[in-house]
């Protein structure tokens, strides 16, 4: 019986490495719905924030209390890092492999990912060794291997950082698709125009601690805090 | 060097003459080594997959001792295996000195370290990268491993095409618990050794060019069907 894993409480969660704080305290909540973009300056603790959030970061300190029992929080969740990691198979062979580990049949699994495929036009390079694809396309990938076991909760790490206009219009595109079928997405970007074009809230972070959450309009017109200002502003935060 | 163009000469009138007493050696050598492979195989893969996504008390050691037991002294292992499968040791009962499985068992012992360390490394550099997926997968360690392995596959040949090489090559162990019997457990190997032993120089080098073409015959075969060293796979 899979439970709705949402919302997720987090209270006062440090990450910790040997010994040095890299983020906390981290105090925050993720509602059912919306698409939550985090946002700050390079080295604020973004990236560990979504592994804290994701299970791939213990917490040091405080805790992470979700909705549903341990079995859906695990499997109703997925992840897509700024550098796709791609097995070593053809680009269908990865749709193919969550879903198997799911046991669901060979037959059903390469329907689905065939539908994946067409969906993010990879049907030429379908055989292809997933390696050999371009970065655009590896990142579009990943992201269809991310969604195609349905998860409630997407978390993203700057999926579009490094890819040109095109290849982001895509990405973007595939992204508001799930954000409309439910699916609750997490972000971090460093693009401000990402931001405000596809983000419902902002969460901004600042040397490793949250100093605003907020909605994204209120965000961009009206910054709470001076460090969201200035990086609103480009200003070089230290 | 007059007796190495006769060997080359005896090679080719050996092989083209089918003479059946080689083809029985051949094949034994082939029985013998290639079995030991698949078993060496069946245990060292995932023993260094297992080393590589574990992280345990003693692990370095433990990984540190695999390597060192890579250069196990053949004699040494042949000793102790015929040791304990001689009659007066804990596996006499079963009656296999002597035979080609005794051959089996004292390879199996010598390659398995072998292609367990080379796994190990192969499978370790690409657990490095999958590491962070496979943990948000939500995989078991068991998929864990049967992934790598799956995936590792073509560095996986080079560690069994590494033991087939050791393998095919020894000579000391086998001798010891094969007693180089003819027609029951002479090898090539032991074959090369008793002709050097009576002086055959022309006779014993003819076997080693044999040998020599064996392990490459092999190792062509097997890249042929695994389809490694190709351009579009690079």
């Amino acid at each position: 019986m899979v439970d709705k894993i949402l919302p997720l409480n987090v209270k006062n969660a440090f990450v910790k490495k040997r010994g040095k704080r890299i983020i906390g305290p981290i105090d925050v909540q993720l509602s059912t719905k919306g698409f939550t973009m985090v946002m700050g300056p390079n080295g604020s603790g973004k990236t560990t924030l979504l592994r804290l959030l994701h299970g791939l970061e213990n917490p040091r300190e405080g805790k992470l209390k979700w909705n549903g029992n341990i079995e859906s929080v695990r499997l109703e969740q997925s992840f897509v890092f700024q550098t796709p990691i791609m097995l070593r198979r053809t680009a269908i062979e990865n749709i193919i492999y969550p879903l198997k580990l799911r046991g669901i049949p060979n037959d059903i699994a390469t329907k689905i990912a065939n539908e994946w495929i067409s969906k993010i036009n990879l049907e030429n390079s379908s055989n292809v060794n997933a390696r050999f694809l371009s970065g655009g396309e590896k990142q579009k990938l990943a992201i269809a291997r991310a969604l195609t076991t349905k998860p409630q909760l997407l978390f993203l790490d700057e999926p579009t950082a490094n890819l040109d206009g095109s290849a982001t219009k895509e990405i973007e595109k595939l992204l508001q698709e799930a954000h409309k079928a439910g699916t609750r997405l997490i972000m971090t970007t460093h693009d401000m125009g990402q931001g405000k074009r596809l983000a419902d809230d902002i969460i901004f972070l600042y040397r490793g601690t949250i100093h605003e959450t907020a909605k994204a309009i209120s965000f961009f017109k009206y910054p709470a805090t001076q460090e969201a200002q200035a990086f609103l502003n480009g200003d070089i935060l230290e | 060097m007059n007796d190495i163009v006769e060997g080359m000469l005896s090679a080719f009138r050996l092989i083209f003459s089918l003479d059946a007493d080689l083809f029985e050696i051949i094949l034994l050598s082939l029985q013998v080594t290639l079995t030991a492979v698949v078993i060496a195989s069946i245990i060292g893969m995932p023993m260094g997959a297992w080393l590589a996504v574990n992280r345990f008390r003693f692990r370095r050691l433990t990984i540190a001792i695999l390597n060192a037991l890579m250069g196990l002294p053949p004699v040494v292992v042949g000793l102790i295996v015929y040791i304990m499968l001689s009659r007066s040791g804990p596996f006499g009962v079963l009656n296999l000195l002597f035979t080609p499985t005794a051959m089996v068992i004292a390879q199996v012992i010598i390659i398995t370290p072998l292609i367990a360390s080379i796994s190990h490394q192969a499978i370790r550099d690409l657990w490095a990268d999958y590491h962070d997926l496979l943990i948000s997968l939500n995989t078991t360690k068991r998929q864990r491993i049967l992934t790598l392995i799956k995936d590792a596959r073509r560095s996986l040949l080079t560690a069994s095409l590494a033991g087939f090489g050791r393998a095919i090559g020894e000579v000391g162990a086998i001798m010891i618990v094969g007693g180089n019997i003819d027609h029951l457990t002479r090898v090539l190997t032991t074959a090369i050794a008793l002709e050097t032993g009576k002086g055959e120089f022309a006779f014993a080098l003819a076997l080693g060019f044999v040998l020599i073409a064996l392990a490459i015959i092999v190792n062509l075969a097997i890249h042929s069907i695994s389809k490694t060293e190709r351009a579009s796979n690079w």
